[in-house]
């Protein structure tokens, strides 16, 4: 047991859940609405140090009661300990969490993964925008289990949208406002951050 | 005789027709269009697209030990507007269908696609939302190598098969140079062709539509 989860219940008292213990790895459930509190605790307190989010995933299980987990790995560089610490959400509520961009900037584009892949959605983000499918994409999360291994749309409807997007639309605001700053845009694109435009948006409405 | 004549030059195709029948009759007897084909043929940059384990194929295919500058494949281009012939090896997803749509777009006229690969082919084993089945339904393809990855022997003998349908073309039919731009739906094939190329087959019709 890792000797974290009895110094965060004394602090943090219900916001640390159930632990479990497994293949030698110690996974704490932790309340969603209390999530960057405990973060924030295992990053900062000197004892504990869990100064390296090495990666943010989902799990959606098979058993359709079986609430989605949110799954945060954390490494301690200077203990060589790892905590892993798990969110749990009820698939048919609103997925929705605390983003924790501001603890860890590396967890940016792996929250826009979880968003892309899952639906879930982080609070605060800076740039929540999805990251391996195009932003365009219509069809939904393909991750989840209620996905079709195919997609939802037919082959040809696929091809078509594919062919139809923007190759170059890739880019956030931020990123196109980078490159006209370095007078390297093109117009089309100089035209989009004009217009703060990112496309059509299929989960916008 | 007078009267033929002149009918003859008045109408608007007559000095097309005869330019036409010249150049055929130049082409026959003096073998420039073999002269032109055996040109194409044994000088062919590749443009590579090489987006799986098929391009570790292409690049020992292009290496000292298969080397394809044996066949007039010395230079490779990669900018698509110098590229002759397009090796899509590799799988290729629906993100990269409009960026390999915009390549063959750029390649300037004539120009060919070789298809490496049982993913570029047909979409191989990954059957599921994100790949294209088989990249036939983005761009034309003139040669489709079979192979998980095809052997550099394979990608060579595509080669050659992609020679000796050049040297098959004719100079005097304009239809094999034509671009073929997307239709107004802005697709290459009718929709009910592409629904039928990318229906599952071996073990994959195993697996179902919906969860």
């Amino acid at each position: 047991m890792n000797p974290s989860v009895e110094a965060g219940r004394a602090t943090l008292g219900s916001a640390i859940g159930r632990v479990v213990e497994s293949c030698g790895d110690t996974i704490v459930y932790v309340a969603a609405e209390r999530l960057r509190d405990v973060l924030t605790w295992l990053r900062d307190t000197p004892g504990e140090a869990y100064d390296y989010l090495v990666d943010i995933t989902a799990v959606e299980y098979r058993d359709r009661e079986r609430p989605l987990e949110v799954v945060y790995t954390l490494r301690s560089l200077g203990r060589g300990a790892e905590l892993r610490v798990k969110v749990e959400l009820d698939p048919r509520g609103a997925l929705t969490l605390d983003s924790v961009v501001p603890l860890w900037q590396g967890a940016n584009w792996l929250e826009r993964e979880v968003y892309d892949m899952f639906g879930v959605s982080f609070r605060e983000h800076p740039d929540l925008r999805r990251i391996l499918m195009w932003e365009t994409y219509a069809e939904g999360y393909p991750l989840r289990k209620d996905f079709p291994l195919r997609g939802r749309f037919s082959r040809a409807e696929q091809v078509r949208q594919a062919l139809t997007a923007n190759p170059e639309a890739h880019y956030s605001i931020d990123e196109l406002s980078i490159a006209a700053a370095a007078a390297a845009l093109p117009a089309d694109m100089a035209e989009r951050l004009r217009r703060g435009e990112r496309g059509t948006l299929p989960h916008s409405e | 005789m007078g009267k033929h004549a002149v009918s003859g030059v008045t109408s608007p195709n007559w000095l097309t027709t005869r330019f036409e029948e010249l150049v055929k009759w130049v082409l026959s007897v003096s073998g420039a269009n073999k002269a032109v084909n055996w040109s194409r043929a044994n000088s062919l940059w590749p443009m590579p697209f090489g987006t799986a384990c098929c391009a570790i194929e292409f690049m020992a295919t292009a290496a000292s030990r298969f080397d394809f500058a044996r066949f007039g494949m010395e230079r490779q281009a990669f900018s698509p507007r110098q590229a002759d012939v397009l090796i899509c090896a590799g799988r290729l997803p629906f993100k990269l269908a409009p960026v390999i749509r915009r390549i063959y777009d750029q390649m300037p006229q004539p120009k060919w696609v070789i298809s490496m690969g049982a993913c570029a082919s047909t979409g191989g084993i990954f059957d599921n939302y994100a790949m294209v089945q088989g990249i036939d339904t983005i761009v034309p393809v003139d040669v489709y190598v079979p192979g998980c990855p095809p052997r550099p022997e394979g990608l060579l003998y595509g080669v050659l098969l992609l020679h000796k349908k050049i040297k098959g073309e004719s100079l005097l039919d304009p239809s094999v140079r034509e671009e073929q731009p997307l239709d107004e739906r802005g697709l290459r094939l009718p929709p009910e062709t592409i629904d039928e190329i990318s229906e599952p087959f071996g073990n994959s019709v195993h697996q179902f539509r919906s969860a």
